[in-house]
Protein backbone atom coordinates (compact mmCIF):
# COMPACT_ATOMS: atom_id res chain seq x y z
CA UNK A 1 0.00 0.00 0.00
CA UNK A 2 3.01 2.37 1.08
CA UNK A 3 4.30 1.97 -2.48
CA UNK A 4 1.60 2.36 -4.22
CA UNK A 5 1.45 5.71 -2.45
CA UNK A 6 5.21 6.68 -3.40
CA UNK A 7 4.26 5.22 -7.33
CA UNK A 8 1.64 7.59 -7.27
CA UNK A 9 3.69 10.59 -5.68
CA UNK A 10 6.57 9.61 -8.37
CA UNK A 11 3.66 10.03 -11.35
CA UNK A 12 2.82 13.39 -9.95
CA UNK A 13 6.44 14.77 -9.73
CA UNK A 14 6.80 13.80 -13.74
CA UNK A 15 2.89 15.21 -14.80
CA UNK A 16 3.69 18.40 -12.84
CA UNK A 17 6.83 18.74 -14.70
CA UNK A 18 5.19 17.92 -18.11
CA UNK A 19 2.71 20.25 -17.75
CA UNK A 20 4.54 23.29 -15.81
CA UNK A 21 7.87 23.67 -17.35
CA UNK A 22 5.78 23.86 -21.31
CA UNK A 23 6.01 27.61 -21.67
CA UNK A 24 5.31 29.71 -24.98
CA UNK A 25 6.33 33.24 -24.85
CA UNK A 26 8.42 34.93 -27.15
CA UNK A 27 6.86 32.98 -30.05
CA UNK A 28 6.22 35.77 -32.23
CA UNK A 29 7.57 35.42 -36.10
CA UNK A 30 8.56 39.14 -35.87
CA UNK A 31 11.92 37.84 -34.20
CA UNK A 32 12.40 35.10 -36.55
CA UNK A 33 13.93 32.08 -33.86
CA UNK A 34 16.90 34.58 -32.56
CA UNK A 35 15.26 34.17 -29.28
CA UNK A 36 17.31 33.17 -26.55
CA UNK A 37 15.65 30.59 -24.53
CA UNK A 38 17.52 30.67 -20.94
CA UNK A 39 14.85 28.03 -19.55
CA UNK A 40 12.78 27.47 -16.31
CA UNK A 41 14.87 30.66 -13.61
CA UNK A 42 14.42 30.94 -10.06
CA UNK A 43 10.53 32.69 -10.48
CA UNK A 44 12.46 35.77 -7.85
CA UNK A 45 15.82 36.19 -6.89
CA UNK A 46 15.87 39.67 -5.16
CA UNK A 47 15.09 41.77 -2.22
CA UNK A 48 12.90 44.95 -2.81
CA UNK A 49 14.63 48.05 -1.43
CA UNK A 50 11.10 50.90 -1.64
CA UNK A 51 7.58 49.76 -0.88
CA UNK A 52 4.32 51.65 -1.91
CA UNK A 53 4.00 54.65 -0.55
CA UNK A 54 7.60 55.90 -0.14
CA UNK A 55 9.63 58.46 -2.30
CA UNK A 56 10.83 56.96 -5.72
CA UNK A 57 14.32 57.14 -6.12
CA UNK A 58 15.55 59.72 -8.49
CA UNK A 59 17.23 58.29 -11.49
CA UNK A 60 18.62 59.30 -15.00
CA UNK A 61 19.68 56.88 -18.00
CA UNK A 62 20.67 56.84 -21.36
CA UNK A 63 17.62 56.21 -23.89
CA UNK A 64 17.73 54.25 -26.93
CA UNK A 65 16.74 57.25 -29.26
CA UNK A 66 20.17 59.25 -27.34
CA UNK A 67 18.41 61.29 -24.91
CA UNK A 68 18.69 61.27 -21.13
CA UNK A 69 15.67 60.26 -19.22
CA UNK A 70 15.75 61.39 -15.63
CA UNK A 71 12.64 60.26 -13.50
CA UNK A 72 12.44 63.46 -11.36
CA UNK A 73 11.33 65.37 -14.68
CA UNK A 74 8.06 63.72 -14.44
CA UNK A 75 7.31 65.46 -11.64
CA UNK A 76 4.33 67.34 -11.07
CA UNK A 77 3.42 66.47 -14.61
CA UNK A 78 2.99 62.66 -15.35
CA UNK A 79 1.96 59.55 -13.68
CA UNK A 80 5.37 57.15 -14.41
CA UNK A 81 5.19 53.13 -14.76
CA UNK A 82 8.57 51.54 -14.48
CA UNK A 83 8.61 48.66 -16.46
CA UNK A 84 11.99 46.51 -15.63
CA UNK A 85 12.35 43.39 -18.04
CA UNK A 86 15.21 40.99 -17.61
CA UNK A 87 16.95 40.96 -20.64
CA UNK A 88 16.91 41.32 -25.10
CA UNK A 89 16.62 38.93 -26.88
CA UNK A 90 14.20 36.61 -24.32
CA UNK A 91 11.47 34.96 -24.42
CA UNK A 92 8.95 36.67 -22.22
CA UNK A 93 10.62 40.03 -22.47
CA UNK A 94 10.30 39.84 -26.20
CA UNK A 95 6.37 39.81 -25.47
CA UNK A 96 5.78 42.36 -22.80
CA UNK A 97 6.60 45.64 -24.66
CA UNK A 98 4.76 45.08 -28.09
CA UNK A 99 1.52 44.51 -25.45
CA UNK A 100 2.32 47.90 -24.30
CA UNK A 101 2.85 49.40 -27.52
CA UNK A 102 -0.78 48.78 -28.77
CA UNK A 103 -2.40 50.34 -25.04
CA UNK A 104 -0.80 53.83 -25.65
CA UNK A 105 -4.75 55.10 -25.35
CA UNK A 106 -4.70 53.37 -21.44
CA UNK A 107 -1.51 55.22 -20.59
CA UNK A 108 -2.80 58.54 -21.85
CA UNK A 109 -6.44 58.14 -20.53
CA UNK A 110 -4.53 58.17 -17.12
CA UNK A 111 -2.17 60.47 -17.39
CA UNK A 112 0.66 58.14 -17.60
CA UNK A 113 4.30 57.72 -19.58
CA UNK A 114 5.65 54.50 -19.91
CA UNK A 115 9.80 53.93 -19.21
CA UNK A 116 10.98 50.46 -20.16
CA UNK A 117 14.39 49.51 -18.63
CA UNK A 118 16.66 46.79 -18.80
CA UNK A 119 20.38 45.94 -18.32
CA UNK A 120 21.29 45.71 -21.56
CA UNK A 121 23.81 47.91 -23.23
CA UNK A 122 21.78 50.89 -26.16
CA UNK A 123 23.42 49.19 -28.87
CA UNK A 124 22.00 45.61 -28.35
CA UNK A 125 18.52 47.60 -27.32
CA UNK A 126 18.43 49.36 -30.40
CA UNK A 127 18.76 46.03 -32.66
CA UNK A 128 16.26 43.82 -30.09
CA UNK A 129 13.69 46.75 -29.74
CA UNK A 130 13.60 47.70 -33.68
CA UNK A 131 11.95 43.96 -34.22
CA UNK A 132 8.90 45.37 -31.62
CA UNK A 133 7.86 48.00 -34.10
CA UNK A 134 8.16 51.81 -33.33
CA UNK A 135 7.95 52.31 -29.76
CA UNK A 136 6.02 55.01 -28.62
CA UNK A 137 8.08 55.16 -24.90
CA UNK A 138 11.49 55.69 -24.34
CA UNK A 139 13.60 52.42 -23.62
CA UNK A 140 16.49 52.78 -21.18
CA UNK A 141 19.49 51.29 -20.63
CA UNK A 142 20.54 50.68 -16.94
CA UNK A 143 23.85 49.03 -18.24
CA UNK A 144 26.25 50.87 -16.60
CA UNK A 145 27.25 51.14 -13.74
CA UNK A 146 25.53 47.81 -14.30
CA UNK A 147 22.34 47.87 -13.18
CA UNK A 148 22.98 50.31 -10.46
CA UNK A 149 18.99 51.48 -10.75
CA UNK A 150 17.80 48.45 -10.72
CA UNK A 151 19.66 47.29 -7.94
CA UNK A 152 18.76 50.90 -6.14
CA UNK A 153 15.02 49.34 -6.48
CA UNK A 154 15.68 46.24 -4.84
CA UNK A 155 15.28 44.34 -8.07
CA UNK A 156 18.60 43.15 -9.46
CA UNK A 157 19.15 39.29 -9.75
CA UNK A 158 22.53 37.71 -7.99
CA UNK A 159 22.94 36.72 -12.00
CA UNK A 160 22.97 40.86 -13.23
CA UNK A 161 19.36 40.85 -14.76
CA UNK A 162 16.62 42.43 -13.48
CA UNK A 163 13.43 41.25 -12.13
CA UNK A 164 10.29 41.16 -14.68
CA UNK A 165 9.13 44.23 -12.51
CA UNK A 166 6.46 47.11 -12.68
CA UNK A 167 6.51 50.17 -10.59
CA UNK A 168 3.87 52.70 -11.11
CA UNK A 169 4.70 56.53 -9.54
CA UNK A 170 2.18 58.83 -9.26
CA UNK A 171 2.91 62.82 -9.88
CA UNK A 172 4.26 63.29 -6.31
CA UNK A 173 6.74 61.13 -7.40
CA UNK A 174 5.30 57.63 -4.37
CA UNK A 175 5.42 54.42 -5.37
CA UNK A 176 1.72 53.21 -5.82
CA UNK A 177 1.88 50.17 -6.77
CA UNK A 178 5.04 47.34 -6.87
CA UNK A 179 4.47 44.19 -9.10
CA UNK A 180 7.96 41.97 -9.06
CA UNK A 181 6.28 39.12 -11.08
CA UNK A 182 7.27 35.65 -11.69
CA UNK A 183 10.46 35.79 -14.45
CA UNK A 184 9.06 32.96 -16.70
CA UNK A 185 5.70 34.54 -17.21
CA UNK A 186 4.15 37.73 -18.65
CA UNK A 187 2.60 40.08 -15.68
CA UNK A 188 -1.26 40.22 -16.65
CA UNK A 189 -1.76 43.74 -18.50
CA UNK A 190 -5.31 43.90 -16.68
CA UNK A 191 -3.23 44.21 -13.60
CA UNK A 192 -1.11 47.14 -15.16
CA UNK A 193 -4.84 48.71 -16.16
CA UNK A 194 -6.46 48.53 -13.00
CA UNK A 195 -3.64 50.24 -10.64
CA UNK A 196 -3.25 53.07 -13.67
CA UNK A 197 -7.11 53.45 -12.94
CA UNK A 198 -6.34 54.22 -9.28
CA UNK A 199 -3.97 56.92 -10.04
CA UNK A 200 -5.43 60.67 -9.43
CA UNK A 201 -5.12 62.01 -13.05
CA UNK B 1 10.58 7.19 3.24
CA UNK B 2 12.55 3.58 2.80
CA UNK B 3 15.37 3.43 -0.20
CA UNK B 4 12.98 1.65 -2.50
CA UNK B 5 10.34 4.35 -2.64
CA UNK B 6 14.27 7.18 -2.63
CA UNK B 7 14.92 5.03 -5.53
CA UNK B 8 11.37 5.41 -7.02
CA UNK B 9 11.02 9.12 -6.40
CA UNK B 10 14.80 10.23 -7.75
CA UNK B 11 14.31 8.46 -10.97
CA UNK B 12 10.84 9.94 -11.84
CA UNK B 13 12.77 13.39 -11.03
CA UNK B 14 15.43 12.74 -13.23
CA UNK B 15 12.38 11.63 -15.91
CA UNK B 16 10.66 14.74 -15.41
CA UNK B 17 13.51 16.72 -15.26
CA UNK B 18 14.61 15.21 -18.34
CA UNK B 19 10.99 15.60 -19.98
CA UNK B 20 10.30 19.17 -18.75
CA UNK B 21 14.91 20.22 -20.39
CA UNK B 22 12.75 18.67 -23.58
CA UNK B 23 10.15 20.64 -23.49
CA UNK B 24 12.15 23.92 -22.91
CA UNK B 25 14.87 22.95 -26.18
CA UNK B 26 12.04 21.92 -28.62
CA UNK B 27 10.33 25.65 -28.09
CA UNK B 28 7.64 24.76 -30.12
CA UNK B 29 5.77 21.80 -31.51
CA UNK B 30 4.15 19.90 -34.47
CA UNK B 31 1.15 22.29 -35.72
CA UNK B 32 -1.35 19.76 -37.86
CA UNK B 33 0.06 19.27 -41.63
CA UNK B 34 -2.37 19.58 -44.60
CA UNK B 35 -4.34 16.56 -44.63
CA UNK B 36 -4.22 15.74 -41.31
CA UNK B 37 -7.29 15.79 -39.41
CA UNK B 38 -7.46 18.93 -36.95
CA UNK B 39 -6.67 18.40 -32.97
CA UNK B 40 -10.46 18.32 -31.50
CA UNK B 41 -10.05 21.16 -29.40
CA UNK B 42 -13.03 22.74 -27.03
CA UNK B 43 -13.39 26.32 -27.25
CA UNK B 44 -15.46 28.96 -24.71
CA UNK B 45 -18.71 30.17 -26.29
CA UNK B 46 -17.65 33.93 -27.24
CA UNK B 47 -19.62 36.48 -24.82
CA UNK B 48 -20.45 38.61 -27.23
CA UNK B 49 -24.04 37.66 -29.28
CA UNK B 50 -22.51 38.62 -32.55
CA UNK B 51 -19.71 36.21 -32.24
CA UNK B 52 -22.04 33.48 -31.39
CA UNK B 53 -24.47 34.38 -34.12
CA UNK B 54 -22.01 34.19 -36.66
CA UNK B 55 -20.39 31.12 -35.42
CA UNK B 56 -23.96 29.51 -35.65
CA UNK B 57 -23.45 28.35 -32.15
CA UNK B 58 -26.19 28.03 -29.56
CA UNK B 59 -26.24 27.04 -25.97
CA UNK B 60 -23.80 25.51 -23.45
CA UNK B 61 -20.53 27.12 -22.23
CA UNK B 62 -18.07 25.31 -25.26
CA UNK B 63 -18.39 24.33 -28.77
CA UNK B 64 -15.71 22.49 -31.43
CA UNK B 65 -14.40 23.81 -34.59
CA UNK B 66 -16.90 21.16 -36.67
CA UNK B 67 -19.94 22.49 -34.20
CA UNK B 68 -19.38 26.10 -36.47
CA UNK B 69 -21.86 26.27 -38.99
CA UNK B 70 -19.54 26.40 -41.73
CA UNK B 71 -17.88 24.00 -44.52
CA UNK B 72 -14.88 26.00 -43.87
CA UNK B 73 -12.68 27.50 -40.44
CA UNK B 74 -10.09 29.36 -41.12
CA UNK B 75 -8.22 29.95 -37.67
CA UNK B 76 -5.63 32.46 -36.77
CA UNK B 77 -3.14 31.34 -33.69
CA UNK B 78 -2.14 35.31 -32.28
CA UNK B 79 -0.88 37.05 -29.53
CA UNK B 80 -1.99 40.55 -28.82
CA UNK B 81 1.72 40.72 -27.33
CA UNK B 82 3.14 39.49 -31.14
CA UNK B 83 4.25 42.28 -33.21
CA UNK B 84 3.80 40.76 -36.86
CA UNK B 85 -0.19 40.16 -35.32
CA UNK B 86 -0.33 43.64 -34.85
CA UNK B 87 1.14 44.24 -38.13
CA UNK B 88 -0.68 41.67 -40.22
CA UNK B 89 -4.14 42.28 -38.05
CA UNK B 90 -5.42 45.71 -41.07
CA UNK B 91 -4.96 42.44 -43.53
CA UNK B 92 -6.72 39.47 -41.41
CA UNK B 93 -9.95 42.11 -41.30
CA UNK B 94 -9.70 42.74 -44.89
CA UNK B 95 -9.89 38.83 -45.49
CA UNK B 96 -12.82 38.75 -43.22
CA UNK B 97 -14.46 42.08 -45.12
CA UNK B 98 -14.10 39.81 -48.79
CA UNK B 99 -15.69 36.78 -47.52
CA UNK B 100 -18.17 39.08 -45.30
CA UNK B 101 -19.26 40.85 -48.84
CA UNK B 102 -19.40 37.70 -50.89
CA UNK B 103 -23.14 36.27 -51.04
CA UNK B 104 -21.65 32.34 -51.78
CA UNK B 105 -18.75 32.56 -49.52
CA UNK B 106 -19.98 34.14 -46.32
CA UNK B 107 -22.17 31.52 -44.85
CA UNK B 108 -19.42 28.67 -46.10
CA UNK B 109 -16.21 30.49 -44.92
CA UNK B 110 -16.19 31.42 -41.03
CA UNK B 111 -12.63 33.12 -39.32
CA UNK B 112 -11.97 32.65 -35.96
CA UNK B 113 -8.92 33.60 -33.82
CA UNK B 114 -7.06 31.80 -31.12
CA UNK B 115 -5.09 34.51 -28.48
CA UNK B 116 -2.10 32.30 -27.26
CA UNK B 117 -1.67 33.04 -23.81
CA UNK B 118 -3.60 35.89 -23.78
CA UNK B 119 -6.37 36.46 -20.91
CA UNK B 120 -9.65 37.54 -21.83
CA UNK B 121 -8.64 41.24 -21.08
CA UNK B 122 -5.91 40.97 -23.37
CA UNK B 123 -7.39 39.42 -26.52
CA UNK B 124 -10.32 42.13 -25.73
CA UNK B 125 -7.20 44.84 -26.45
CA UNK B 126 -6.57 43.21 -29.61
CA UNK B 127 -10.09 43.68 -30.58
CA UNK B 128 -10.73 46.82 -29.79
CA UNK B 129 -7.69 48.48 -30.90
CA UNK B 130 -7.57 46.76 -34.98
CA UNK B 131 -11.42 46.59 -34.74
CA UNK B 132 -11.62 42.58 -35.48
CA UNK B 133 -14.94 41.95 -36.52
CA UNK B 134 -15.11 38.24 -36.31
CA UNK B 135 -14.61 36.24 -32.82
CA UNK B 136 -11.43 35.84 -31.01
CA UNK B 137 -11.07 33.33 -28.58
CA UNK B 138 -8.89 33.80 -25.20
CA UNK B 139 -6.48 31.13 -24.57
CA UNK B 140 -4.71 32.39 -21.20
CA UNK B 141 -3.15 29.41 -20.36
CA UNK B 142 -1.84 28.09 -23.35
CA UNK B 143 -4.08 24.62 -22.87
CA UNK B 144 -5.49 24.74 -26.80
CA UNK B 145 -1.82 26.34 -28.05
CA UNK B 146 -0.53 23.41 -26.24
CA UNK B 147 -3.50 20.99 -28.27
CA UNK B 148 -2.24 22.49 -31.81
CA UNK B 149 1.55 22.62 -31.58
CA UNK B 150 2.97 25.13 -30.15
CA UNK B 151 3.34 27.28 -33.25
CA UNK B 152 5.14 30.81 -33.59
CA UNK B 153 2.72 33.47 -34.71
CA UNK B 154 0.87 34.79 -36.76
CA UNK B 155 0.03 30.87 -37.95
CA UNK B 156 -2.60 30.05 -40.26
CA UNK B 157 -4.77 27.11 -40.56
CA UNK B 158 -7.70 26.20 -42.78
CA UNK B 159 -10.09 23.37 -41.38
CA UNK B 160 -12.29 21.63 -43.99
CA UNK B 161 -15.41 20.75 -42.12
CA UNK B 162 -16.81 17.10 -43.54
CA UNK B 163 -19.97 16.20 -43.45
CA UNK B 164 -19.33 13.26 -40.78
CA UNK B 165 -18.46 16.14 -38.45
CA UNK B 166 -14.65 15.50 -38.39
CA UNK B 167 -12.36 17.98 -39.66
CA UNK B 168 -9.08 17.92 -41.54
CA UNK B 169 -6.61 20.19 -42.13
CA UNK B 170 -5.86 21.96 -46.21
CA UNK B 171 -3.75 24.74 -44.98
CA UNK B 172 -1.29 25.27 -42.27
CA UNK B 173 1.08 27.62 -42.66
CA UNK B 174 3.23 30.49 -40.43
CA UNK B 175 3.79 33.90 -40.74
CA UNK B 176 2.47 36.50 -42.81
CA UNK B 177 -0.26 35.45 -45.45
CA UNK B 178 0.57 38.31 -48.68
CA UNK B 179 -2.59 39.72 -50.17
CA UNK B 180 -6.08 38.97 -48.39
CA UNK B 181 -7.50 38.53 -52.02
CA UNK B 182 -5.06 35.41 -53.17
CA UNK B 183 -5.13 34.13 -49.93
CA UNK B 184 -9.05 33.60 -50.51
CA UNK B 185 -8.62 32.49 -53.64
CA UNK B 186 -5.94 29.50 -52.67
CA UNK B 187 -8.59 29.06 -49.97
CA UNK B 188 -11.23 28.39 -51.75
CA UNK B 189 -9.37 26.30 -54.23
CA UNK B 190 -7.33 24.18 -51.21
CA UNK B 191 -10.61 23.53 -49.60
CA UNK B 192 -12.48 22.53 -52.72
CA UNK B 193 -14.96 24.88 -51.65
CA UNK B 194 -14.98 25.94 -56.01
Amino acid sequence: MKRQGFLVVALGIIWITLVSTTTAFGISQAYKGNIYNPGLLKPTDSTLKVKAGECAPDFSLPAVSGERVTLSQYRGKKNVVLSFVPAAWTPVCSDQWPGYNIVKDIFDTNDAILLGITVDNIPTLFAWTNQMGKLWFPVLSDFWPHGAVADKYGVLRSDGVSERAVFVIDKKGVIRYIGVNDINARPRLEILVRELEKLEK
Amino acid sequence: MNRKNMKITLIATIIAMSLGMLNWTAFGGTPPQVGEVFPDITLPIPENDADKAYLGIKGGDSFTIPQIKARVVIIEIFSMYCPYCQREAPKVNQLYSLIDNDPVLRDKIKMLGIGAGNSPFEVGVFKGKYNVPFPLISDGDFTLYKRIGEVRTPYFFGVRINDDGTHQVFYSKLGEFGGPEEFLKSMVQLSGLK
